[in-house]
């Protein structure tokens, strides 16, 4: 493998991983409220659909477009209509009482007709399918430093590995490390974790069960939107396509949820990983189509050795939070 | 002494659906003394406790806090007037530390300063003499160390009203010398405790004062130096009212069931019951009578088959008609017990839990007696639905359909499907457990009728209570539990409530309770 080989194999695991580091963290946010939700695929197609529609329109109503005002307006959209997906779900779970599991698979289904609907009605209005370009909003995503992006050291472009990607890589990040230190260090974090390990015991505490639920699957289901934003605007660059992407993106969010063991802070590498497992077969000569999707299955094969692992070694700090996935009724307490 | 008094109820009511679990409730509570709240199981202890630490809100009387009228609707209005209650149940979050346990939901201005809380918390164990690690995760403690978690978490709060629900139930004789030591420590630095419980040794130990509780209603209290466990057990178990429960004489009884050595285990490797050796009589009903949690429940899964026993235990089954050898029913599994012909009909304590299922009717419940029993691969239908139509008509259950879920059913109703199924089975021994809890009067009566009935058709009837009044009239004999021990069989008709309730809390040195 050469250099640039190297770096651009690097370059797309980071590229790759960010959509799932986004999808990770909103997940790991709404289940340590103990809130399952498996509609995260349908969640971050809706993120990704509004973002999308909200610059399309914006640079079809205006002559001049300015690519700052479309990446602030696709990017609340995105948030928004993804946090909506998430009070839909909390609505149904917590204050319904439905099934989590049921919810949150109707809920992928739902978001990616809903996405698919009206990606199709974009596609039309655009002229056909394929023929959605966002490229000023999009162009906006992928703005780089240049002075930092151009850095070399020695010959290696440590400066494009480094700095080369837009905004959202790194804010991506920054939400990681931010929701780390929420979750150990502040009064709310650790309101949030005791909700999803005992809401009993929280409730008995005087802490509003309901309330955190709520907030936490919200904004998680929020982040989980930025990830297919980022999808759309920077992956592949301001189109639409029907062809199921998102849907498997999120999955491997979820699965990363596990790989992370619900931290923050490993899902970042975890995603990293996960994308350089997804993007070896490009490198590894003589691959035949078929041995090529293989590869593609090794970031659920690693789950799986990380479930097991944790699984053996039993500590607690890697389970996942106790009451996940349970109904909380206070009548029962 | 008035100028001390930390909390005064003044006619406190409650009830639960028909049931009065507290009547017209009337006490003080203390500033620098410890008051024993005693009573037999279900006597209103916890639920009046629960109003104080705002999990229940009376339906009428009033609280006061140091004299002024207060209205606790929740456990945050409990603290913000100083009580702290510690429940049976710990409400711990397992993965967190000690200190996290007890900084959660506080809503103090400022960042999270676990190093400040735990220097806190310390400063706490040391004055009261608690032993205890902050940095120690919940589920590496022990339950002594759990409870020493929710005792520094109230007093943390600033509580100087503590109430403790049977706090010594789940503690070793080593691990109560260290509570006791503790609570005089709080006692000395002039806080109010309660303590909930149904040990006189332990209320004659700890307590300045005892005040007694009895089916809901106050009974009076007590200097502890001037009384004795005589007397409180008088005033605990009351004076005998005739229930008038019809009880024929058992007519020619057989031994059925020879328990000998019976001795199990609990997961955790606590012991739940000690060498029980006694004999179950066919054509009689033997009462088992013991406070909560004395084994009665181990016991019934031990003859059922639910439970592991030790080697060396030995549940002889002697059938009905002389003529079959009898069987070992130790170390055979709940479906070998009915195959080999023993029918044990058992009516759990949790009966939607255990016995039913809750969103199957009638039909499908007999069903699951019967399953077993249809031609070839398909399971008979139609003799589940005529038993169920058949107990519907005889036990009078109020339901739309046979087909209705039991979950919906009122308890007294689910009660009799479950006691019709089991009958239905023609059993040589019918074990029920709590048979009567929450049901009406007429109700229970149906149910002592029904098991009357069995023991007159030589069926070895055993029956788990908690109403002593119950247990005299309806039983032949009486065996008494304490601390997984036998602590006595008596004759139901020549003994008195007063015997049968020192023996169920009889004070034993050795200490073996779990």
């Amino acid at each position: 493998m050469t250099q640039a080989q190297l770096v651009q194999l690097l370059q797309s695991a980071v590229v790759f991983g960010t959509v799932i580091l986004y999808g990770a963290l909103g997940e790991i946010l709404t289940e340590k409220s103990g809130n399952l939700n498996l509609g995260v695929p349908g969640v971050m197609y809706l993120g990704a659909i509004a973002g999308l529609a909200a610059s399309f329109f914006y640079e079809n109503g205006v002559a001049e477009p300015s690519g700052a005002v479309s990446l602030v307006l696709s990017f609340l959209a995105a948030f928004v209509a993804a946090a909506l997906g998430g009070l839909i779900y909390c609505f149904l779970t917590t204050t319904l009482r439905a099934n989590q599991n049921v919810t949150g698979l109707t809920l992928t289904i739902f978001g990616g007709g809903v996405a698919n609907f009206y990606g199709g009605n974009l596609s039309t209005l655009a002229g056909g399918v394929g023929q959605i370009s966002v490229s000023t909003t999009s162009l906006a995503y992928r703005t780089t430093i240049p002075a930092l992006s151009g850095l070399t050291v020695a010959g290696f472009p440590i400066g494009t590995l480094l700095f080369g990607y837009g905004f959202l890589v790194y804010l991506a990040i920054a939400i990681a490390i931010a929701m780390h230190w929420f979750l150990k260090r502040t009064r709310k974090g650790l309101n949030l974790r005791a909700v999803g390990e005992n809401p009993g015991t929280a409730d008995a505490a005087g802490i509003n069960v309901t309330r955190n639920k709520y907030l936490a699957t919200c904004l998680g289901s929020g982040i989980c939107g930025l990830g297919s934003l980022y999808f759309i605007m920077d992956y592949t660059k301001g189109t639409w396509s029907t062809d199921g992407t998102i849907e498997a993106l999120g999955w491997l969010a979820v699965a990363l949820v596990i790989f992370a063991t619900w931290k923050p802070l490993n899902a970042i590498w975890g995603s990293y990983l996960f994308g350089l497992l997804y993007w070896m077969y490009m490198y590894i000569p003589n691959l035949t189509r078929s041995s090529m999707e293989l590869f593609k299955m090794l970031p659920y094969v690693v789950t799986i050795a990380v479930l097991v692992v944790t699984s053996l070694r039993k500590k607690r700090e890697n389970q996942p939070p106790a009451a996940l996935g349970l109904p909380y009724f206070r009548e029962e307490r | 002494m008035e100028q001390n008094t930390a909390i005064a109820l003044r006619h406190i009511t409650k009830t639960f659906g028909k049931v009065v679990a507290n009547h017209d409730i009337s006490m003080d509570i203390r500033r620098g003394e410890v008051l024993s709240l005693l009573g037999e199981n279900g006597s209103g202890k916890t639920t009046l406790m629960n109003m104080l630490a705002g999990i229940y809100f009376p339906d009428q009387g009033e609280i006061l806090v140091d004299g002024n009228p207060v209205t606790i609707a929740s456990p945050r209005d409990a603290f913000q007037y100083g009580i702290g209650m510690v429940h049976q149940h710990f409400k711990l979050v397992d993965i967190f530390t000690a200190t996290e346990n007890i900084v959660l939901g506080l809503e103090e201005s400022g960042k999270l300063d676990l190093k400040a809380a735990a220097a806190r918390i310390r400063e706490i164990s040391d004055r009261y003499g608690f032993e205890i690690d902050p940095d120690k995760k919940v589920y590496d403690m022990s339950v002594s160390e759990k409870q020493t978690v929710e005792i520094v978490k109230v007093l943390y709060r600033g509580a100087d009203i503590l109430i403790l629900d049977e706090p010594t139930a789940v503690l070793t004789p080593q691990e109560t010398d260290r509570l006791f030591e503790v609570m005089r420590n709080m006692r000395a630095d002039g806080k109010a405790l309660v303590i909930i419980t149904h040990k006189l040794h332990e209320v004659m130990e700890i307590s300045d004062r005892v005040a007694v509780l009895r089916k809901g209603e106050y009974i009076g209290d007590v200097a502890t130096g001037e009384t004795d466990p005589q007397k409180l057990t008088d005033m605990m178990v009351g004076h005998a009212t005739s229930l008038n429960i019809d009880r024929p004489e058992p007519v020619n009884p057989t031994p059925r069931l020879e328990v000998k050595d019976l001795t199990v285990y609990d997961s955790m490797g606590v012991k739940r019951l000690d060498s029980l050796t006694f004999t179950a009589m066919g054509g009689e009903i033997l009462g088992i009578a013991g406070i909560a949690g004395s084994g009665q429940k181990e016991l019934l899964e031990a003859i059922a088959g639910l439970q592991d026993i030790t080697k060396g235990a030995s549940i002889l089954y002697r059938p009905v008609n002389g003529e079959e050898l009898p069987m070992e029913l130790a170390g055979k599994t709940p479906r070998q017990i009915s195959q080999a012909g023993v029918s044990l009909a058992f009516v759990p304590e949790d009966r939607l839990g255990m016995g039913l299922v809750g969103s199957l009717g009638m039909s499908g419940n007999m069903l699951l007696r019967s399953y077993r029993s249809g031609r070839g691969f398909f399971t008979d239908q139609k003799s589940p639905e005529r038993l169920a139509q058949s107990v519907k008509q005889e036990l009078e259950v109020v339901t739309p359909s046979t087909s209705f879920p039991v979950r919906r059913l009122s308890g007294g109703n689910v009660q009799k499907v479950l006691v019709g199924r089991e009958i239905a089975q023609e059993p040589s021994v019918l074990m029920t457990a709590y048979a009567v809890r929450g049901l009406d009067i007429n109700t229970s009566y149906t149910i002592y009728r029904l098991l009357t009935e069995q023991k007159e058709k030589g069926v070895a009837v055993i029956y788990v209570g908690e109403d002593l009044d119950v247990l005299l009239e309806l039983c032949d004999r009486i065996l008494v539990l304490c601390g997984g021990q036998i602590s006595g069989i008596v004759d139901a008709r020549t003994t008195t409530k007063k015997e049968v309730g020192l023996l169920m809390t009889k004070f034993r040195k050795e200490g073996a309770e779990g």
